[in-house]
């Protein structure tokens, strides 16, 4: 089948998904429990996809360990995106070295 | 006028400077996307036009799984929909945390990029988020992941292995980054974070519910998690219109 057409899909049906709730709900809500779902909605998405997949983001479990914990600890300090990010992936890449050198 | 101006344009950088870890994270996701792509025999060009327009992780991914293997557009169509309609959930939270400079054409544009690390880093914003701040937010993402594709497409073997896997973590780091520190503050967040966690757990390991495509368990924990702290401990309305 012509790619076009299967890109047209994928890129359509995405967009329209992401589109259609933003430009339709365009009202403040008011009632307090969807407000409240709502406003738990972020924190429940982002740590149900954290949880577990990111000790199957690297080689090795054990090496994403050490980035998870590099990150939680760094973020509880309330250090920035960027810093939590970056440290996350030299705690991995100085795990995954030494681990390395251990199965040597 | 002056100052208008220039609040505009500070809001328009921060934007990018919130952007730019994305940004990062992005470069190694869409580098990987790029090397399978070409794994799934299609071309560095088409493997760009993908993530040019469907700026997605997981949902591209199934994409090139089908193309390859000769799919039907049904078939494109449901796991399209399935892996991806956590971002509906994402864009009706979105739409209340958008101030009044954002127009109708601004949500056209925005929602083309609605992330989800993109919808975390404005949703973890205090109050609302504004036009200049959404543009300059969505503009590192974009070109990170359009970048990265095509240099994961072209040249994938000029990274290490040991850096792209360390790079993996990236956008889960910053995931930590938006839920740790509030979770931290505010306890109902932090409980509810982790009843998420639980769930998504016993999606992953416990035998027939691990057979529920990963797109659609995320928003069964999600909405379970949330549905029941919105009842439990309910926010202060007006305490949340007025931030």
């Amino acid at each position: 089948m012509n790619f076009f057409i299967y890109l047209l899909v994928m890129a359509g049906i995405t967009y329209l998904i992401r589109m259609l709730p933003l430009v339709l709900v365009k009202e403040k809500i008011h009632n307090k429990y969807i407000l409240s779902f709502l406003y738990y909605i972020p924190y429940a998405v982002l740590s149900a996809m954290t949880v577990p997949a990111i000790f199957y983001a690297t080689f090795s479990p054990i090496s994403a360990a050490f980035g998870f914990v590099a990150a939680l600890i760094l973020a509880y300090f309330g250090k920035s995106l960027l810093t939590v990010a970056a440290c996350s992936s030299a705690a991995v890449f100085v795990a995954e070295l030494i681990m390395k050198y251990l199965i040597k | 006028m002056n100052s208008v101006k220039t609040k505009k344009r500070s809001l328009f950088l921060q934007g990018i400077i919130d952007g730019l870890p994305i940004c990062f994270g992005y470069l190694s996701v869409a580098f990987a996307f790029g090397i399978s792509a070409i794994g799934c025999g299609l071309t560095a060009l088409e493997a760009l036009l993908i993530s040019m327009t469907n700026v997605t992780s997981a949902g591209q991914v199934a994409g090139i799984g089908i193309i390859a293997a000769g799919g039907s557009l049904a078939e494109m169509a449901v796991s399209q929909i399935g892996i991806n309609l956590r971002y509906a959930l994402m864009s009706v939270s979105l739409s209340q945390k958008f101030g009044k400079s954002i127009r109708l054409i601004d949500r056209f544009i925005i929602a083309f990029v609605n992330t989800d690390e993109v919808f975390g880093v404005a949703s973890s914003k205090p109050g609302n988020v504004e036009r200049s701040y959404m543009y300059g937010l969505i503009i590192p993402p974009y070109v990170g992941w359009s970048i990265g594709t095509i240099l994961g497409a072209l040249a994938g073997n000029i990274l290490p292995a040991s850096v792209t896997s360390a790079l993996g973590i990236a956008v889960y780091g910053m995931f930590v980054a938006i839920v740790i520190p509030k979770a931290k503050t505010d306890h109902p967040v932090a409980v509810c974070a982790l009843a998420a966690i639980l769930l998504s757990c016993a999606f992953r390991y416990i035998p027939i519910l691990n057979r529920v495509p990963g797109g659609f368990s995320v928003i069964i924990c999600a909405v379970i998690a949330s549905g029941i702290f919105a009842v439990v401990s309910p926010i202060e309305t007006d305490k949340e219109e007025d931030q």
